[in-house]
This record gives C-alpha cells, sequence and structure tokens, in this order.
C-alpha cells in the first residue's frame, strides 16, 4: 500500500485536536455572533415588512374612513339645505298665505266700512230729502200760495238752493 | 476528465517507451516524475521549497519542522527536524524514507509537526482570523448592510444554513451549524491553500478526510433516534424474509456514508494534484520547451478546475454530512429515499476523476 493511502497517527491526533478546537473557538466566537446577528437582522426586516404592510393597511382603513367622513358630510351638507329650502319654501308660502289672508281681511274691512259710510250716507241723504221736503212743504204752507204754477217755480227754487253733496 | 486522464497516461507510457533505451541516462538525470509527484502528495518531516543545482550537487532549501516522538520506553522527545538531516540521528530516532524510527527498533508514535501539520496549524489560525473578523463585521455593522469580508462570507454562510442544514435537518438544524460550518470552510480553505505553490496536501490527505468522517459519522450517532435504528433493524415496507439482508445493508450503510465521504474528498483533492502535477512533469519527462504550452495550458485549466473542485467537494462533504444528520434526527420517514438512496444520489455530484 502506498504511503499516501496509509492515515499517518500523528496527522489524526493534530487533525483531531485542531479541528475540535477551531470547531470550539469558532463556534463560540464566530458562528454563534454571526448567526445571531443574521437571524436578528432577518427578524428586523420581517418586521418592519410586516409594520409596513400593516402601516398600508391601516393607510387604507384611515382613508377610507375619511371617505367615508367626507361622503357622509357632503351628505348631511345636502340634507341641510334640502331642509332649508323645504323650510324657506313652507316659511315663504305660510308669509305668503298670511300676507293673503291679512289683504283679503284688510280688503274685507274696507268694504265694510265702505258699506257702512254708504248706509250711513243714504241715510243721510234720507234724512236731508225728508227734512228738505219737510222744510219745503213747511214753506209752501207758510205762503198758502194758491197758484200751482208759482209753487213749482217755488219748489224749483227751493230745490237750486239744495246743493245735493 | 477520464478521457484527459486517459490521454495523460497514454504521454507518460509513450515517454516510457521512448525513454526505455535510456532508462539509465534518466535515473542519472534523477528525475522521477512518479516519486516527485508522490513526494508533493504526502506528508515529509521537513517543508522542501526548492532544490538548486542537479544530482549529486543539488541543495535543498527547506524549513525544518518540529520532531515531536513519544517512545513507551524513553517517553517524550521534542527537538529540531534539522537535527535528523541528511540521515543523521538525534536522540536515538533517525528519519528512513521521511519515516520517524527508533535506532534500536522499538516502537516510536510519531506525533512530529509534519508538513501537513504546520499547514493545518496555519488554516486554522487563519480561519479564526478570518472568522473572527467577519463576526467582529457584525458587531460593527450592527443593524446596518455588511461590508468588507463580512459581505463575502455571508452569502456562503445564508447558503450553508438555509439550503444545506435547514433543507436537510429540518427545525434541528442550529445545533449542527458551527459543525457544517466550520467542516465547510475547512475543507474550502485547505483545498485552496493545498493549491499554492509548495503547499501541502492537507485536505487530499486520508488522515484528515478520516477525522473528519468520523466525526461526521459520531455526530449522526450522537444525535439518532429511535425512528433512525428502526430504519436500520426494521426497514418499512421490506417483506419479513428479506429483513436479515436488509439489516446487514442498512448496518453496513452506517459505516459505508462516512467512509464514503472519506475516500470522495481524499481522491478528489489528491487526483487533482496528481494531474496537475503530471502535466508540470511532461516538460521534464519530454526534456523539451515545445511541449511547455500545451502542459501549461492543460495545467492551467486543471489548476482552474481544481479552484471550482475545491468549493465543490467542501460543499458535497457538507451537504452529505447534512443529510446524514437529516436522517438521524427525522421524525417521520416518508421520505425513504433519502436515507436509502442518498448515496446514488450523491454519485452525480462527483465528478469523474473521484473514481
Amino acid at each position: 500500500m502506498p504511503a499516501f493511502l496509509n492515515p499517518e497517527l500523528g496527522l489524526i491526533f493534530w487533525q483531531l485536536v485542531i479541528f475540535l478546537l477551531v470547531l470550539f473557538l469558532l463556534g463560540k466566537f464566530a458562528w454563534r455572533p454571526i448567526l445571531l446577528s443574521l437571524k436578528e437582522r432577518e427578524d428586523t426586516i420581517d418586521n418592519a415588512l410586516r409594520m409596513a404592510d400593516q402601516a398600508k393597511i391601516e393607510m387604507q382603513q384611515l382613508k377610507a374612513g375619511n371617505e367615508k367622513l367626507l361622503a357622509d358630510a357632503r351628505h348631511e351638507r345636502d340634507r341641510m339645505m334640502q331642509e332649508a329650502t323645504v323650510m324657506a319654501n313652507q316659511h315663504r308660502d305660510a308669509e305668503k298665505a298670511r300676507a293673503t289672508e291679512e289683504a283679503n281681511r284688510i280688503i274685507a274691512q274696507a268694504r265694510e266700512a265702505i258699506q257702512q259710510e254708504k248706509n250711513a250716507a243714504l241715510a243721510e241723504v234720507k234724512n236731508t230729502a225728508a227734512q228738505l221736503s219737510v222744510d219745503i212743504a213747511e214753506r209752501v204752507l207758510r205762503r198758502e200760495l194758491s197758484d200751482p204754477a208759482a209753487q213749482t217755480q217755488l219748489v224749483d227754487a227751493y230745490l237750486k238752493d239744495v246743493k245735493l253733496n | 476528465m477520464k478521457r484527459l486522464l486517459s490521454i495523460l497516461l497514454c504521454f507518460v507510457s509513450l515517454s516510457v517507451f521512448a525513454n526505455e533505451p535510456a532508462t539509465e541516462a534518466a535515473n542519472e538525470q534523477g528525475f522521477n516524475p512518479g516519486e516527485m509527484i508522490l513526494e508533493h502528495i504526502g506528508d515529509s518531516h521537513e517543508w522542501h521549497l526548492a532544490t538548486l543545482g542537479e544530482g549529486e550537487h543539488a541543495s535543498h532549501i527547506s524549513l525544518p519542522l518540529p520532531i515531536i516522538a513519544y517512545q513507551p520506553n524513553k517517553g517524550l522527545s521534542m527537538f529540531s527536524g534539522s537535527q535528523l538531516a541528511h540521515g543523521h540521528s538525534h536522540n536515538g530516532l533517525k528519519l528512513e524514507e521521511d519515516k520517524l524510527v527508533a535506532e534500536d527498533g522499538s516502537k516510536v508514535y510519531d506525533f512530529s509537526i509534519t508538513k501537513n501539520t504546520a499547514s493545518l496549524l496555519f488554516s486554522a489560525a487563519l480561519m479564526l482570523i478570518v472568522f473572527t473578523a467577519v463576526a467582529r463585521g457584525y458587531k460593527k455593522n450592527h443593524g446596518r448592510a455588511p461590508s468588507g469580508l463580512q459581505s463575502f462570507f455571508e452569502p456562503v454562510i445564508i447558503f450553508i444554513r438555509d439550503e444545506i442544514a435547514k433543507k436537510n435537518i429540518g427545525p434541528k438544524y442550529e445545533r449542527y451549524m458551527p459543525y457544517l460550518l466550520t467542516a465547510f470552510f475547512f475543507i474550502w480553505f485547505n483545498n485552496l491553500l493545498g493549491l499554492m505553490p509548495g503547499a501541502a496536501n492537507l485536505s487530499g490527505n486520508i488522515a484528515v478526510t478520516l477525522v473528519l468522517a468520523v466525526m461526521t459519522l459520531v455526530i449522526t450517532l450522537a444525535s439518532s433516534n429511535k425512528n433512525y435504528w428502526a430504519h436500520i433493524f426494521a426497514t418499512p415496507g421490506v417483506p419479513k424474509p428479506l429483513l436479515p439482508i436488509m439489516i446487514v445493508v442498512e448496518f453496513l450503510g452506517i459505516f459505508t456514508k462516512p467512509f464514503s465521504l472519506m475516500i470522495r474528498l481524499f481522491a478528489n483533492i489528491t487526483a487533482g494534484h496528481i494531474v496537475v502535477l503530471s502535466f508540470i512533469s511532461l516538460v521534464f519527462i519530454f526534456k523539451s520547451w515545445a511541449v511547455a504550452p500545451v502542459t501549461l495550458a492543460f495545467g492551467l485549466f486543471i489548476n482552474i478546475l481544481e479552484l471550482l473542485v475545491a468549493i465543490l467537494q467542501a460543499f458535497i462533504f457538507t451537504l452529505l454530512t447534512a443529510m446524514y444528520i437529516g436522517g438521524a434526527v427525522e421524525e417521520h420517514h416518508d421520505a425513504d429515499h433519502q436515507i436509502g438512496g442518498g448515496d446514488g444520489a450523491d454519485q452525480a455530484h462527483v465528478p469523474a476523476h473521484a473514481h
């Protein structure tokens, strides 16, 4: 068997001792901190990504909320506008109705007053006419007029004096 | 790869035939490609850097390495390898064909810092420096984007965690991450270091792959649950008369899986080194500058391929380890092929020159 196929005891010993020593030292001072750092970094990245996703979702929720709020506000404004319009219309109609009624009332009152005045005037005319008639008759009687022509003339003259106003 | 190897073999055999009449002359020149390659892929008690001169006048430039030996009768001894150079003996020990032996023939346990052990220490130090720097990056850039070394290794670490550990082991993957990461980077770093000129062939050394495979086996067995053993000793869906055969097959499977891990890494890396060195050797075999462009082109091609193989083999070793652990900790066996058929599927990943 060639020498290179024959494992030497010395090298087996040194390989075992040195490899185990390297394994121990690297395990303690290199692999442990390296693997821990890698894991930590990966966790950090994972967390950051997850948080970014969450933030995105939250943003979307916020945006949706804002939009809902905005839509609500718009809806509310529309509703209020409509209400205001309705109320204004109602108010205007009521006012109009009230004004018409008032006007009608005033007109009716005026008519009534006119009617009363008219009646009063007519009554006065009747009274005056009666008075005049009585007066005329009195004067006619007093002058004892025999002549009918003179009587008519006299009545006309009296009538001319009486101005019917 | 197989075709390339056969072309290479043709070249080598041709040159052998061509040189046959002049074998003695070749011996005088002192270049033996097989010996050179075996020396390069093997271990050594010195770190050979270069040879100046030829034949008798050659002077070797090499780094002496510490010798550590344990002898049952003498105890532990430790001295510089330079004391044993040129066949000298020290403290009753000498090197015979780079093998440490006692002069009196007694038993010697060799724990020397060989070329491979030195390379192992270097790569271990490099890994500690690199990955503690990466870890510091995480502290410094806490909560910020990675930078520098950190950003180079982070995708690899995440790949191992997500694609290898999580997918094959399941929710309990975290316990096994240190081993998977250390094994992956250890194999990758050493595969790359092995490709450097003058470097040791550490990850292509069977002792190293043996230790790695045994660790995978121990971790697999230590984390095995009831289902794992039930699958071995009472394989679901198998008729009763076949069970004795299945038990033997499945039981052997416990050991053949890590064994394949050991052989796969060793063979891939060693074969890669052999192929690169063989192409380089062609220049010396043909003794002609004319083959240099071909040699260089092929050598470069294989070397670049080896860069790919370096990470591929680290990936395969880690992936299979994760699959074996995954099979041991799995709670419900709804995917039987994950354990039984695992090895068949694995082989698709392995480059042809592994076999």
